[in-house]
């Protein structure tokens, strides 16, 4: 993954299931909702963010939150 | 304020492009009589004239056609997988007959554009993707000499079953379910392979284009949107039907204003305008969706066929997606409640809360339509919500207009 | 040091290796059900899972070298990862090795997680839940102590903390599948009424 170019976080809504282990890990840029699921700011993770982001995205027990390039076209 | 005068209606709003006139199927002789043969030539060419003429989907989305093809062309590119191309003709959207109709009138008009857009991705594969049993298209396809065979494929009655990561994940053997979209079905959709998925109208327009060329497509429509578009119109009393109008035809000539309270656009995922506001309206492909147009009566409750419809969208989402899953029932009881006279407590606060938290939040774009849907009724319908509120309703009609499959009472 | 020696320190890590998979096990079903640890934020409960599954394995390594290098019976390095052909005690110590191999499984691809993708992952992880009845079958059957109070009263234990974990994991799974649109629908039309 290239350090410069900004991340996002990308979450597979197929697969969430709830867990919440995102919004512990990145309580500045994810909160959950009243079912559990995660709202997710969607700006860009500051680099001082992105170890731990990435970290959010290798702890999530159903690897539902992955970080892909900001403004990667849809 | 406008005020109609009678309108006469008949059914050409222009020289019928698509449907063959007098309403019975072509098959492959008259089509090649009425339209002429079809060359294939280069692929470059064709995607040239594609772009310059301004084509657009018609599925819903009115993404450029052009666009769409260069992309999967790339992925191809990138990824050295021959990609596969899929008319999707499943037309889950119950308030929308345009494919069907198109299908069963000009069948070759939609399988000659399938082969155009094969060939102009370099496809390996090609399938059609329909609800119903339609054997028609068999036979269809067995009078055709095609480069590229077709499959037929036939999907289960749904509403998503047009989503296009749906549609591949059936084609490719598993259940009918929407996908994540990354990476997006052109870049890996059947069996992984890049995938053109397009509607059924498009590719009928596109079997013209190639042929005709890019300044006839544009003769009709207006410069910002060329062309013509299919339509389904419910008016009551009046059988629904399919028309070909083109872009910019006021909605006016299309829907009689008169006795309408509001015009529903584009379908279950669409808008609810007032009735007012659809007489400064034209087509336009930018709200235009599934192409459904329906008048409801002055003397009908938009709440009430509101709170139906979103109790099918609730039924027809695919529950994989927490936000949807939890949301839309909820939102969808809520109507219910809107929609009966009476106490209404904090339910349009609710309504408003869970349509923010579904909207964007999901694989597909099901919760985000059914919100479309839900603050255009909340808005269109306001004075008809407080007069609920007080306990009355000004409706002195129950009568379903929208069509609602398998609708329990 | 003796072979006696070595051969009861032999049970002994055995006897710690079972308890520390059964937590293990337990902490993992504990994600699954998104239970909450008390003290613990949510990520600590996987991260708890994870290091603990490192020291049970390290566990397990101390219990597999001793009973190769011990000279009191014949073990050898091959009779760790291939299974049923040792000279000793064949189809226990066999058993052991199938339990072995199946945890590797699950290690390995629980490390390669981000590379494989969840699906697969998912699919090989519940070979966990082979992994230990063969491990606990392993242990009743060659363990010269079964017999012990003790060994049996940790061995009934670990027994009823898995199955019972299991059964509501079971029961949560099938509660799950049975939230479809449908039904929520119906939840929220009978509570406006």
């Amino acid at each position: 993954m290239d350090q410069k170019t900004p991340q996002k976080i990308d979450i597979d809504w197929t697969a969430c299931q709830g867990h919440g282990l995102c919004a512990e890990l990145l309580p500045d840029h994810i909160t959950l909702d009243e079912w559990g699921y995660p709202l997710v700011d969607g700006g860009s993770i500051p680099p001082r963010t992105l170890k731990r982001a990435r970290r959010a995205a290798s702890d999530c027990p159903v690897l539902a939150l992955k970080l892909t390039a900001r403004g990667a076209p849809l | 304020m406008t005020t109609t005068t009678t309108t006469t209606f008949t059914d050409v709003y222009m020289s019928p492009r698509l449907l063959a006139p007098g309403g019975t199927a072509a098959d492959l002789s008259t089509h090649e009589l009425r339209y002429g043969p079809l060359s294939y030539g280069d692929p470059d060419t064709l995607l040239r004239t594609v772009a310059e003429s301004g084509l657009t989907g018609r599925g819903g989305a009115a993404f450029p056609t052009y666009r769409k093809l260069v992309a999967v062309a790339d992925a191809s590119r990138r990824t050295g997988r021959a990609p596969v191309v899929v008319a999707n003709g499943a037309e889950g959207e119950p308030a929308s007959r345009k494919d069907k109709t198109l299908l069963r009138l000009s069948p070759h008009l939609v399988l000659d554009g399938l082969q155009l857009a094969a060939r102009a991705v370099g496809a390996g594969e090609a399938h059609l993707a329909v609800e119903d049993g339609a054997s028609y298209l068999e036979s269809a396809l067995a009078q055709r000499n095609d480069p590229l065979p077709v499959q037929v494929i036939r999907l289960p009655k749904r509403f998503l079953s047009g989503q296009a990561s749906a549609l591949a994940q059936y084609v490719s053997g598993n259940a009918p379910l929407p996908r994540h979209q990354h990476p997006p079905v052109r870049e890996r959709g059947v069996r992984k392979a890049p995938t053109l998925v397009q509607n059924v109208e498009t590719l009928a327009h596109l079997a013209l284009v190639a042929r005709y060329g890019a300044d006839w497509f544009r003769s009709a429509g207006t410069p910002t949107q060329p062309g013509s578009t299919l339509c389904t119109l419910h008016v009551p009393g009046r059988e629904v039907r399919v028309v070909e109008a083109p872009f910019g035809l006021p909605l006016n000539r299309l829907l009689p204003l008169e006795g309408t309270s509001a015009v529903l656009v584009g379908g279950y995922h669409g808008t609810w305008i007032p009735a007012a506001e659809a007489a400064q309206r034209t087509l336009d492909a930018g709200d235009l969706g599934a192409g459904v147009l329906a008048a409801l009566p002055t003397d009908r409750c938009g709440v009430t066929e509101t709170a139906r419809v979103l109790r099918y969208l609730a039924l027809q989402s695919a529950g994989q997606c927490g936000p949807c899953l939890n949301g839309l029932p909820r939102i969808a009881s809520a109507f219910q409640t809107l929609a009966t006279p009476g106490p209404q407590a904090n339910t349009r606060q609710d309504v408003a809360r869970w349509s923010g938290l579904v909207e964007g939040r999901g694989a597909c774009h099901h919760p985000d339509g059914t919100v479309r849907l839900v603050r255009s009724a909340l808005t269109t319908f306001a004075a008809e919500l407080d007069t609920h509120a007080r306990g009355l309703c000004t409706a002195s009609d129950a009568t379903p207009l929208l069509p609602i499959p398998n609708e329990a009472h | 040091m003796s072979s006696e020696i070595l051969w009861y320190a032999n049970r002994a890590t055995g006897a710690v290796c079972l308890v520390l998979f059964t937590v293990v096990v337990l902490l993992g079903i504990a994600v699954r059900l998104r239970t909450r640890l008390p003290g613990l934020p949510r990520f600590g409960t996987v991260n708890l899972h994870r290091t603990l599954s490192l020291s049970a394995t390290a566990f397990l390594a101390l219990h597999i070298a001793m009973a190769v290098i011990d000279g009191y019976v014949n073990i050898t390095v091959v009779d760790a990862v291939v299974p049923f052909v040792s000279d000793y005690e064949p189809f226990w110590l066999g058993l052991g090795t199938v339990a072995l191999d199946l945890m590797l499984a699950v290690l390995i691809t629980s490390l390669l997680r981000e590379r494989i993708g969840h699906r697969t992952w998912r699919a090989l992880h519940w070979l966990a839940y082979v992994s230990w009845p063969v491990a606990l079958i392993h242990g009743i059957g060659i363990g010269t102590d079964t017999g012990t109070d003790w060994m049996t009263w940790l061995t009934v234990s670990c027994v009823a903390a898995v199955t019972a974990a299991f059964g509501i994991r079971l029961a949560h799974s099938a509660r799950d599948s049975r939230r479809t649109p449908a039904a929520l629908l119906r939840t929220a039309e009978g509570a406006r009424s």
